[in-house]
């Protein structure tokens, strides 16, 4: 069946099976490949995108329930003048990623809470970002959000 | 491969990486055992490569206004450097740190240089790494006796582009980056000098501009290097001296993190090609089961799918993506053999192993000094013993394993992320019975590796080379993550018994048997000095095929060492920092980073109520690394890290920014290992499958900072992408043992909170 819906603004229409993941849409159909596939249950939360504007765990969604929806993936975080958001901008100021990989989700996660919440509290940090690192970045993911909401990191120090 | 110029030195036998040495040479072990982490391609050689495999490996990276030097960077006319790592980087950041030790003996702007992937080319191979291990393997005499041209032969015929043994840094930027930019740097200063027709010691050098003060006359690095690379460079040159680094030990940020932020980095999962295919695969549930039979009929139904592949032991189902991929293999019910191991399970194994330790006739490798029976015999002794366990772990990259490959007109092309880009090659030559030339391999970024992308242990790469050759269009396989949990190369199932006996306070001799797959004897060193000890490790192998996995065998010898110190400090009513304090060498370096991460974390001071705190110290890949965690316990029990401070001696730390990163990375890993990781096997196959049942360390979970502190003692640079793991997971079982009074001796600890 063909669905429309908006990706990072643009109006797309995808001919897909209406159980698709939306994952598998962006990556398969559109060859955005920055959203990453991790596990495909929703549990470590690389697939991470926003759904009108909700944080969403992109290889859970079918396709079919997204029609008239807008979808932003970390390829639409950049302003239209090119410029970094301020949250890919604290994670290379603080030197996040080291294999990268879950970081795209990452940052879609972190983007949500500073939108919701403005100044996260510490407590408010844990519990939204839920998604799994393997190379262990939390401390730097942390100080990268705390740094965006103006906050300097409870204990000094980089890592 | 070239003949034998040295024939008292035996040489592996071409393309067959796995082979034994028929003498002495290099031992299969220690490569394994190094292979945990990083890889590389091969880095190449400047004074020790032949001048064919040189000429080879400049044709490939030089180019139109590229000067090649050394076969391990370029020179552009617009003064750009370009560094070849011959080493993957899969997140530990060692391309940078290579960068920064190339050009900071080049005296290149650093601005100007980009550091790039070396092609999987046997020119390559790396002569660096492998005159690094080689001390290891056959002992510092015999390797100064084996000339250093010998040396880069070997590598090119074993072949060796691995990365591993956090050896990257250690042999690679050591022996070849740093030699090769102050090589390149003196042909620069003399080819300035002709030009300008003043003496050489006049020049002077700095952001690849060669400076003659007192004309005020200038010659960028591009205007020199067409002339440059004519000229012969030195194997021996003159390096730096500490003081000199600009750029060596600085804080430098990594040049792939940009591409990482904005989702433009493309792994290997990403690669596409038009015309492509994804696939995806079921293997036996049993490892060593086969497949008996599959009705293809339900995935052919499934739209998208195009064809269901048959291997000896898997179902491969070809679609148009992913998902339909997915669909159809989901919707097939193949028929496994269990390779008659139904009898395996985690229980069945620890039992096993227990009769191992005490019936076996002698152990398989054994290691220590002095008379431990002598000293448990003697009188007035008090012994202690304990028996830990450590389950199978995944490594749990992040990145699913995903290979494309495209059999064309008799060659096979393949994309991905392999720790070892020539192993890639060999192995899938192997597999789809070509030669090794006829398969091209483009390494690529990796989502993480942890030691599970070591070539050697890889299935995908075989499967891959079968599925190419079966279908007309290129066709890129992805594992699920349900496949990557339960057809892992664990971290071996492994069990020790320790037995120590103390006198006034002190311990007189100690022994650990254990029993695992491999031995980690030349691996792991013993830090403590005591007057007699004995390792004895007993071989023991299941169905599974256990692999290197984050610092390898010292995860689990540090977790048995470093609990045992602790119980042996409460049996001697020590503190467990005294005890091991005066168990070191006075003022040695392991005492001064034990010193150091005590009086970091306040060892001593008042805790809060509900906390305990707990110490560990273990050297793995020639770098020293204590750790204090301090522990609480959550409304519902269990334990929460709130607190960690490690206090790394790795020699010379290149770019402090990053190490601090792996080792607060890895002190996180082997947190997680120790909480809830556990890979458990039920009729001999995997009982868990994914996220949900095989739990990873989340951010909550995790210490909000972790102190990093390096000791620039300025001992033999070592490695960091793995030695801050170990201590971890003592370090946890210390502090809540100190905590609670419960003494966690089987991991992981959450299993044990809920026994």
């Amino acid at each position: 069946m063909a669905i429309a819906f908006s990706v990072n603004g643009k109006p797309v229409e995808v001919e897909a099976e209406a159980d698709t993941p939306l994952l598998w849409v962006l990556r398969d159909d559109l060859g955005m490949t920055g959203t990453k596939f991790g596990c495909g249950i929703a549990a470590c939360g690389a697939c991470s995108v926003h759904v009108d504007g909700a944080i969403t765990r992109s290889c859970s969604v079918p396709v079919g329930e997204l029609a008239g929806k807008s979808v932003t993936t970390i390829e639409g975080l950049k302003g239209a003048d090119g410029v970094l958001h301020k949250v890919q901008q604290a994670w290379i100021e603080a030197q996040v990623p080291q294999c990268g990989y879950c970081q795209s989700g990452q940052i879609m996660a972190a983007v949500a809470l500073i939108e919701a919440v403005g100044t996260p509290t510490d407590a408010q940090i844990d519990e939204a970002m839920s998604n799994i690192c393997r190379c262990g970045t939390y401390p730097r993911i942390r100080k990268a959000i705390l740094a965006v909401a103006g906050i300097a990191a409870a204990d000094q120090g980089a890592a | 491969m070239a003949d034998n110029p040295t024939p008292d030195i035996d040489l592996p036998e071409t393309e067959t990486p796995a082979a034994k040495p028929k003498r002495k040479g290099i031992k299969r072990r220690i490569f394994l055992a190094g292979s945990a982490l990083v890889v590389g391609g091969g880095i190449f050689g400047v004074w020790w490569t032949d001048s064919s495999a040189r000429a080879r490996a400049n044709s490939l990276i030089g180019g139109k206004g590229q000067q090649p030097f050394g076969s391990i960077m370029t020179i552009g006319e617009d003064d750009t450097v370009t560094v070849y790592s011959p080493h993957i980087d899969f997140g530990q950041g060692s391309h940078t740190a290579l960068g920064q030790m190339l050009a900071d003996e080049l005296d290149a702007d650093w601005d100007k240089v980009r550091i790039e992937q070396a092609p999987a080319d046997m020119s390559f191979a790396n002569a660096a790494l492998a005159k690094g291990f080689l001390p290891s393997m056959t002992g510092d005499f015999v390797a100064g006796l084996i000339p250093d041209a010998v040396i880069g032969m070997m590598a090119r015929s074993m072949p060796l582009m691995i990365t591993g043994g956090s050896s990257a840094i250690r042999f690679t930027g050591e022996v070849a980056m740093r030699r090769t930019g102050a090589a390149v740097r003196a042909v620069l200063l003399a080819e300035a000098a002709d030009r300008l027709g003043v003496p050489e010691s006049e020049l002077t050098t700095a952001k690849s501009v060669v400076t003659h003060a007192a004309s005020g006359k200038s010659l960028r690095y591009g205007e020199l290097a067409a002339g440059a690379t004519e000229r012969s460079l030195s194997g021996d040159p003159v390096l730096k001296t500490p003081d000199q680094w600009t750029l060596i030990g600085k804080d430098v940020f990594r040049r792939d993190i940009p591409a990482k932020v904005d989702g433009s980095a493309v792994y290997g999962i990403d690669f596409t090609l038009p015309d492509m295919r994804v696939a995806t695969i079921a293997m036996a549930p049993v490892r060593g089961g086969t497949l008996q039979s599959v009705d293809e009929a339900p995935a052919m139904a499934v739209k998208g799918v195009e064809k269901v592949v048959k291997l000896p032991d898997a179902v491969i189902v070809v679609g148009k993506g992913y998902w339909q991929a997915k669909k159809g293999l989901d919707a097939l019910a193949p028929q496994w053999s269990d390779g008659g191991h139904a009898a395996v399970s985690t229980p069945a194994i620890y039992a096993a192993q227990a009769k191992l330790r005490q019936t076996a006739e002698k152990p398989d490798n054994t290691g220590g000094e002095g008379d431990v029976d002598a000293a448990f015999g003697a009188g007035g002794v008090k012994l202690v013993e304990a028996e830990y366990r450590v389950p199978f772990l995944h490594h749990a990259m992040m990145e699913p394993f995903a290979l494309t490959g495209h059999f064309k007109d008799g060659k096979l092309k393949l994309w991905g992320g392999m720790q070892d880009p020539l192993s890639t090659r060999v192995k899938a030559a192997k597999a789809a019975g070509l030669e090794v030339d006829a398969v091209e391999f483009s390494p690529m970024i990796m989502g993480g590796g942890f030691g599970r992308r070591f070539p050697d242990l890889v299935e995908i790469i075989d499967q891959v080379a079968l599925l190419a050759k079966q279908v007309p269009y290129p066709v890129k396989l992805i594992w699920s993550r349900e496949q990557e949990v339960t057809h892992g190369t664990y971290r071996p199932q492994s069990s020790a018994l320790l037995k120590a006996s103390l006198k006034d306070g002190a311990i007189t001799a100690m022994q650990m048997d254990y029993v695992q797959s491999g031995s980690a004897e030349g691996e792991v060193p013993f830090i403590y000095n005591l007057p007699a000890t004995s390792r004895r490790h007993y071989a023991y192998q299941s169905n599974q095929i256990d692999g290197p996995w984050r610092s390898v065998n010292a995860t689990q010898i540090g977790f048995y060492t470093e609990s045992f110190m602790d119980e042996l400090a409460a049996a001697a009513g020590a503190d467990p920092y005294q005890f091991r304090r005066k168990h070191l060498a006075d003022g040695g370096r392991h005492q001064k980073v034990l010193d150091e991460v005590a009086k970091r974390a306040g060892w001593g001071s008042p805790l809060p109520e509900g906390v305990g705190r707990g110490i560990a110290i273990v050297e793995s890949f020639d770098t020293i690394v204590g750790e204090v965690v301090e522990v609480t316990l959550k409304d519902d029990g269990t334990p929460k890290v709130v607190r960690a401070f490690a206090v790394v001696d790795c020699g010379t730390t290149i770019n402090p920014l990053n190490a601090e990163a792996q080792i607060a990375g890895g002190l996180i890993m082997g947190l997680s290992s120790a909480m809830g990781e556990a890979v458990t096997l039920d009729k001999g196959a995997v009982v868990q499958s994914n996220f949900g049942d095989y739990p990873i360390l989340k951010l909550a979970d995790a210490p909000p900072h972790v102190d990093v502190h390096f000791i620039d003692s300025g001992a033999k640079t070592g490695g960091i992408g793995e030695p801050g793991l170990p201590p971890a997971s003592p370090a946890l079982a210390n502090a809540l043992a100190s905590l609670t009074g419960k003494r966690i001796r089987n991991l992981p600890v959450l299993a044990q909170a809920k026994a």
